[in-house]
């Protein structure tokens, strides 16, 4: 089997460092704070694997992040018990996700009209969901509730046992774990054939489809795969903010997350989550001063990453650290030249 | 004697333009045909046609591949018979490596566990051993062609559908690419098309010219190099 070095590496010591950095940082952040930071992270994790390593622009990806959020609501409300809608949180979207790929990915529609597709869809399910204030727009007993949204519903329970809430550090946790959990499946997903295909068509499409690989197939299972990892994220905030709106539709969420994958560092795995916690904490910082609008900070610096680091702020560190250590070893290994030779020099007197 | 590959009353047209008019094109097994003509003359738009790169329907004749009428077929279906291709511009992916360029190609033919070794022994083959590790969109464009042939190699195909392999090589490079091209062509049937007419010369293969979107002339490379009417539509379309 033949290794991939773009894809394959996975630093087992990196990947242990995060468990433990993730682990505390509910004693640097409050617990509210970290989980929400989490959630960003995972949800941008779902757009930067469909993006970065497929090249599927999607710029309604709030769409599923939305849907995630209202799945677990209507569902939990409708059977009081947290595990089914935790499921279905992620079956929605992915489906969802696959009928819409399906279609525009079978009928050739080019990558600009599906970026435009998805982006109408987001603010068509804002719109609806904005407008469903009455009483007929009921789910079950879910009621809708339109602009102001669904509040008051169950939030993740011990599986089976619907009394015991998990609430407060238990959702930070479970957070933590899904995103090291989705980091780990994208890893996966990247170093069986599934994801070097996937690679190859962001390289050159007609190139796969002349390999023989159906390529519509690997683009709607790769857009399914990332709408339920935006679903679960949408899952956790629902159960972090404990009511869903519309506005997990909005076009504000939807441009976010794609400032936070660039920034961050597309094609890589690492920068979404980075960029999404540090440009979320920012955000959350920005929240509390009134002299400026936070968009405008955020759009500014987007602009100076763009211009000064157009592949994001990740690959750049790894080209920095890249370069020190091909210094280092190169410096290392002139010394014990030197040092060769100086020692055949003194045996030969 | 049905062939391997077969075009029956094959015609595409994009608006008022007939890019290719009633082409009826048979080849056999194991045959080497090189496809020439003038530009416009419709030789990529009839090799787009029969690897279904068209939408098309029986309107448009029929293209049929050993013995499958793989007319409005995908792409992919129509390659997945065993057919390899090679097209005018190198198409390879620029960001991968040439050797995960040709595992991706290798890894649908010889499975997971296989495919290294096909890559390692076309790598031998076409002597690019050293280049393995380089990323494609390094290369030479003559360096890319290489690449891409052994992309089409790997997979073992029995139809190979060659549009100007020796673009931008070497004369060393053509030379040797004559001789995989001779040595593949005791197992699979091979079409190329190319402008060079030394390199067509060289191969000595048939020669298919086409002109306006039909076949104008068929037969044995020098009794159609040498042809006037051939000299008229092509050859004199050049020298002007």
């Amino acid at each position: 089997m033949m290794n991939w070095p773009s894809v394959d590496r996975i630093n087992w010591g990196w990947f242990l460092l995060a468990v433990g950095i993730f682990a505390l940082l509910p004693l640097v952040f409050d617990t509210h704070t970290a989980t929400l930071l989490i959630i960003w992270a995972l949800f941008a994790l779902s757009l930067g694997i469909m993006w970065g390593f497929a090249g599927l622009l999607s710029f309604g990806h709030a769409a599923y992040f939305g849907l995630g959020a209202y799945t677990y609501a209507v569902a939990v409300i409708n059977i009081g018990e947290s595990t089914l809608p935790f499921l279905l949180s992620l079956l929605v979207p992915a489906i969802v996700a696959a009928i819409i790929g399906g279609m525009a990915f079978y009928g050739r529609i080019s990558d600009v009209y599906l970026g435009v597709i998805t982006l109408v869809v987001t603010l068509i399910l804002f719109k609806f969901m904005s407008a469903t204030a009455g009483d007929i727009y009921k789910i079950g007993s879910a009621r809708l509730g339109g602009f102001n949204g669904m509040p008051g519903f169950h939030t993740l329970n011990v599986p089976g046992y619907p009394d015991i809430s998990l609430w407060g550090w238990p959702t930070y946790y479970i957070s933590a774990s899904s995103l090291l959990l989705s980091y780990l499946v994208c890893r996966w997903i990247l170093a069986r054939t599934f994801g070097r295909v996937l690679i190859g068509i962001r390289e050159n499409e007609e190139r796969c489809e002349l390999l023989g690989y159906n390529v519509a197939a690997y683009k709607t299972g790769i857009f399914s795969v990332s709408a339920a990892m935006a679903g679960l994220a949408g899952c956790l905030f629902a159960n972090w903010a404990e009511i869903v709106t519309p506005s997990v539709f909005s076009l504000g969420q939807a441009v976010e997350v794609l400032i936070w994958v660039i920034v961050g560092g597309l094609g890589t795995l690492i920068g979404p989550i980075l960029g999404a916690m540090a440009l979320g904490y920012v955000k959350l910082l920005l929240g509390e001063q009134t002299v400026i609008d936070n968009s405008l900070i955020l759009g500014a610096l987007l602009i100076a990453v763009v211009l000064g680091l157009p592949n994001g702020v990740v690959p750049a560190i790894r080209r920095i650290w890249n370069a020190a250590r091909l210094k280092l070893r190169r410096r290392v290994s002139e010394g014990s030249t030197r040092r060769t030779l100086n020692a055949s020099s003194q045996v030969n007197r | 004697m049905s062939g391997v590959l077969e075009t029956h009353d094959l015609t595409m047209r994009f608006g008022g333009v007939v890019a290719v008019n009633n082409v009826n094109f048979s080849l056999q097994e194991s045959e080497l045909r090189c496809l020439i003509g003038p530009n416009g003359a419709g030789k990529s738009t009839f090799f787009k046609c029969l690897l279904g790169q068209y939408r098309m329907n029986h309107e448009n004749g029929r293209v049929l591949i050993r013995g499958n009428d793989v007319t409005g077929w995908n792409t992919f279906e129509i390659v997945r018979l065993g057919i390899g291709v090679k097209t005018q511009v190198p198409s390879v992916m620029n960001g991968l490596t040439v050797q995960e360029n040709l595992w991706l190609s290798s890894r649908r033919i010889h499975g997971w566990h296989g495919a290294s070794g096909a890559v390692a022994e076309v790598a031998r083959e076409l002597q690019i051993e050293d280049l393995l590790r380089r990323t494609v969109g390094e290369l030479s464009h003559g360096q890319r062609q290489v690449v891409e042939i052994g992309i089409v190699l790997v997979q073992r195909p029995w139809l190979l559908l060659l549009d100007e392999p020796a673009a931008g090589m070497t004369g060393d490079e053509v030379e040797r690419l004559i001789g995989i091209i001779r040595r593949i062509n005791q197992t699979a049937s091979i079409i190329i098309v190319d402008h060079d007419m030394e390199f067509v010369r060289m191969l000595g293969s048939t020669v298919t010219v086409f002109h306006q979107g039909s076949i104008l002339v068929e037969g044995p490379a020098e009794q159609v190099l040498n042809d006037p009417a051939v000299r008229e539509v092509y050859i004199g379309n050049r020298a002007e």
